[in-house]
């Protein structure tokens, strides 16, 4: 049971402010993820959450009890680090009793704690183990045992994953997801720069840039409706393509002439005042549908990537623009060399004018 | 003038000798003995590189055969001896007896084992503290550097500095040593009272307090571990009991001592005292070394340990004691028997101050006054014999927890 609240919480070193204007809403039960570039803040931000950074500005608080001043212990929290941060000199039932201990629970208390935590993640035959001779993968269980333990409101996680290769990555996270089922009313904060991590375990996401907050929502809504240039960028691998252009019909479906000669049709609505705006029209790369018809974009592909499920095609640049990639079903490795033209369904066309949608004026 | 380009000569021809042994040998290893050319050219190389570490170590083997293994044997025979008119008449063991008989070398043994429980651990103890207190505060460099100067003083050096500090004059006159200058500050009055005799009390019962809950804390994991962790626990406790002991019948003592007021001291001349005050020059002269060592360590334990240590609601000197210190446990110990063995070789700050008389004689100055003194071979290279006893399984340890330390 919690919910936070951080109302225009900003962090500043001096003079410079890493992070300003942070307004958030977190639900009991949630589980929010934080992503965004390497030194966008998240890691900050939810460093300022668990009491290891101080908050330099604004309010934040857990079920309505400002928690600004309150030292990490008091906050209810229980942090899970990149590096494990695992005590080496503790054996793992130590590691998971050490918070209990310091808050003088009783033996009985503990062990049984520590016992119900181990069986849940299948550390069982480790307890007595030191840190050094586990894995990477159970080191990291270790850790969100020590977690669970304490059974505490909030649970943080930062970049828990990183440090594991990526098959026992795939594992863990599902692990993760599988976790927050068992504990449907515990919330969970997590910090993560892998936008798949984001997608697949995220109730919500938060994208990070610039010291502030780009976009909150659901993983699908950022996916669909972005609603600035770098979240559409961010969310979706390849990133989005950006396609410059004007607009030469207004209405229900909004028509652009590209740059590069193409014409473009998008679902999203405009008024008569919008005629002759310049916008960025945004495509996905699987989004692109191969055509024989007058489409969006034209050019010679340059390389392409065949993974069997899809192929990757990138287009030749074109003067200064950035490189145009398109996604394919099937395999398309035949077309390195050719002529291709794109088009796409209207209703998967972005428009962006200054770096904002159009969708959320 | 002379003897300086001697000098530089001797220099040149020992450096282009080395250099030139090395050079040259293995030339000789590569070019003649195994070339690394014709139908065997693998295995030459193979087998060069195998001779070539004991090439280049002979050297050194050599020399430290010469000067460190070859004594201890020439020692161990002289201990065997007696010497008349510098004729070597074997004794056997009688050397040994004579030497148990005598109260001085009782006297010394009991001195360094005092020496040995009470340097190490006053200055790895303040070597830690200083470290631990000089981390995080701006001026902590200063006060590191401060702490780490009597490094740069030899004992002979630091003996003659602290015997300012000891020196006394007839009452009346103008007290140059402070501790003596201080002293006569305290006339008996209700600050006296508190200095000098609350303030002592407090400290051994402090003292005998913290011991006797370690030692309840060994007592309650006595059910754990091997058959040999439980024999040392016993001793520990042991050991510890008697240290509990001390420090009741001590404070005992301080609470009931007659104290000389208005007299000045002769502190180095105090029985059992003057060893402490002895002590205190070579703890001053090492604690540098213990914060330097210690902390590096410290600084070495991950930051994200004492993250999740304060997460988890521990105060500071929890995760001081619990997560920082048994982090750096190992270099704890090296530190300590490295002091360990520099106390049990002490002998020039005893010698410079004191002369090992009143009570104060140690084992390497008794050596020193048997062998060079008295010119008693014999019992001198004996009581040489058991320092180096002593010294053995501390330098073994030490090297092992080093080697353990590195991996």
């Amino acid at each position: 049971m919690a919910e936070l609240k951080l109302v225009n919480v900003e962090k500043a070193y001096g003079e410079v402010k890493v992070l300003r204007d942070i307004n958030l809403d977190i639900k009991t039960g949630e589980l929010i993820v934080f992503v965004g570039p390497s030194g966008c803040g998240k890691s900050t931000l939810l460093r300022m959450i668990a009491g290891l950074e101080r908050i330099t500005g604004g309010d934040f608080s857990i079920d309505g009890v400002r928690m600004n001043e309150i030292p990490p212990a008091q906050r209810g929290i229980a942090m899970v680090f990149q590096s494990y941060a695992l005590y080496p000199h503790m054996t793992v039932r130590d590691n998971m009793a050490f918070a209990l201990k310091i808050a003088k629970k009783s033996a009985a208390e503990i062990n049984a704690a520590v016992d119900k935590a181990a069986k849940i993640l299948q550390l069982t035959p480790y307890l007595d183990r030191l840190p050094k001779a586990l894995s990477g993968g159970q080191r990291q269980r270790v850790a969100i045992g020590r977690s669970i333990v304490r059974d505490p409101k909030v649970y943080l996680f930062d970049e828990p994953l990183s440090n594991l290769d990526a098959a026992l990555r795939v594992a863990t996270r599902i692990e993760i997801a599988q976790l927050k089922e068992q504990m449907p009313n515990s919330t969970m904060i997590y910090v993560t720069h892998d936008q798949v991590e984001a997608m697949t375990l995220a109730s919500r996401i938060v994208v990070l840039a610039g010291g502030g907050i780009s976009q909150v929502g659901a993983p699908l809504e950022l996916y669909e409706r972005p609603k600035n240039e770098f979240v559409a960028q961010f969310i979706g691998s390849p990133s989005m393509n950006l396609l410059p252009g004007e607009v030469i019909s207004t209405g229900a479906q909004t028509v652009v002439r590209l740059a590069n000669g193409g014409i473009a049709r998008s679902a999203v609505p405009t008024q008569a005042a919008d005629m002759g705006l310049k916008v960025n029209v945004g495509v996905r790369p699987e989004d692109f549908l191969e055509t024989s018809e007058e489409g969006m974009f034209t050019g010679e592909v340059e390389i392409t990537e065949a993974l069997g499920e899809v192929t990757l095609l990138y287009f030749k640049r074109q003067d200064e623009a950035a490189q145009v990639v398109a996604k394919l079903p099937g395999i398309h490795a035949d077309l390195r060399h050719k002529t291709v033209t794109l088009s796409a369904a209207a209703n998967k066309v972005h428009l962006f004018a200054n770096g904002l949608s159009l969708l959320y004026r | 003038m002379e003897q300086a380009i001697l000098a530089l000569l001797t220099i040149m021809i020992g450096v282009g000798g080395c250099v030139g042994y090395f050079w040259l040998s293995n030339i000789v290893l590569d070019k003649v003995i195994f070339p690394a050319s014709g139908p065997m050219a693998g295995r030459n190389i193979t087998r060069a590189n195998a001779v070539r570490p004991w090439l280049f170590l002979l050297p050194a083997v050599l020399a430290l055969g010469l000067y460190l293994a070859y004594p201890v044997f020439a020692t161990f025979w002289l201990s065997l001896n007696r010497n008349e008119a510098g004729d070597l008449v074997f004794v056997g063991l009688d050397n040994y007896r004579q030497m148990l008989g005598e109260d001085k070398f009782w006297e010394s043994l009991r001195n360094n084992m005092v020496w040995l429980i009470v340097v190490p651990a006053m200055s790895t103890a303040f070597g830690l503290l200083a470290a631990q207190l000089t981390d995080r505060i701006r001026w902590g460099n200063i006060a590191k550097s401060m702490i780490f100067m009597p490094m740069a003083i030899s004992f002979v050096g630091a003996s003659v500095i602290w015997k300012l500090i000891y020196d006394t004059r007839e009452a009346g006159q103008t007290q140059i040593g402070i501790l003596n200058a201080i002293w006569l500050q305290f006339e008996g009055g209700a600050g006296s009272v508190l200095i000098l005799r609350v303030l002592p009390v407090l400290i051994l019962l402090a003292f005998a307090a913290a011991v006797a809950f370690v030692i309840w804390g060994q007592v309650k994991a006595m059910s754990e571990g091997g058959l040999v962790a439980r024999g040392l626990r016993a001793v520990g406790v042991v050991i510890g009991l008697w240290l509990v002991y001390l420090g009741v019948t001590g404070s005992v003592g301080a609470a009931t001592a007659q104290l000389p007021y208005g007299e000045p001291q002769f502190w180095l001349q105090i029985p059992f005292w003057n060893n402490i005050f002895l002590m205190a020059v070579l703890i001053w002269l090492q604690t540098g070394f213990a914060m330097v060592i210690l902390s590096a360590a410290l600084r070495g334990v991950p930051e994200d340990t004492i993250e999740a240590a304060i997460i988890d609601g521990a105060n500071p000197f929890q995760i001081f004691f619990q997560i920082k210190v048994p982090q750096i446990m190992g270099t704890i110990v090296v530190v300590w028997t490295t002091i360990t063995i520099t106390v049990l070789k002490v002998f020039d700050i005893v010698r410079a101050m004191t002369g090992g008389q009143q009570e104060t004689q140690v084992l390497a100055n008794y050596m020193y006054d048997k062998l060079f003194v008295a010119v008693d071979w014999g019992v001198g290279s004996a009581s040489a014999m058991v320092i180096l006893l002593l010294v053995t399984p501390i330098l073994i340890w030490n090297v092992y927890s080093a080697r353990k330390e590195m991996r």
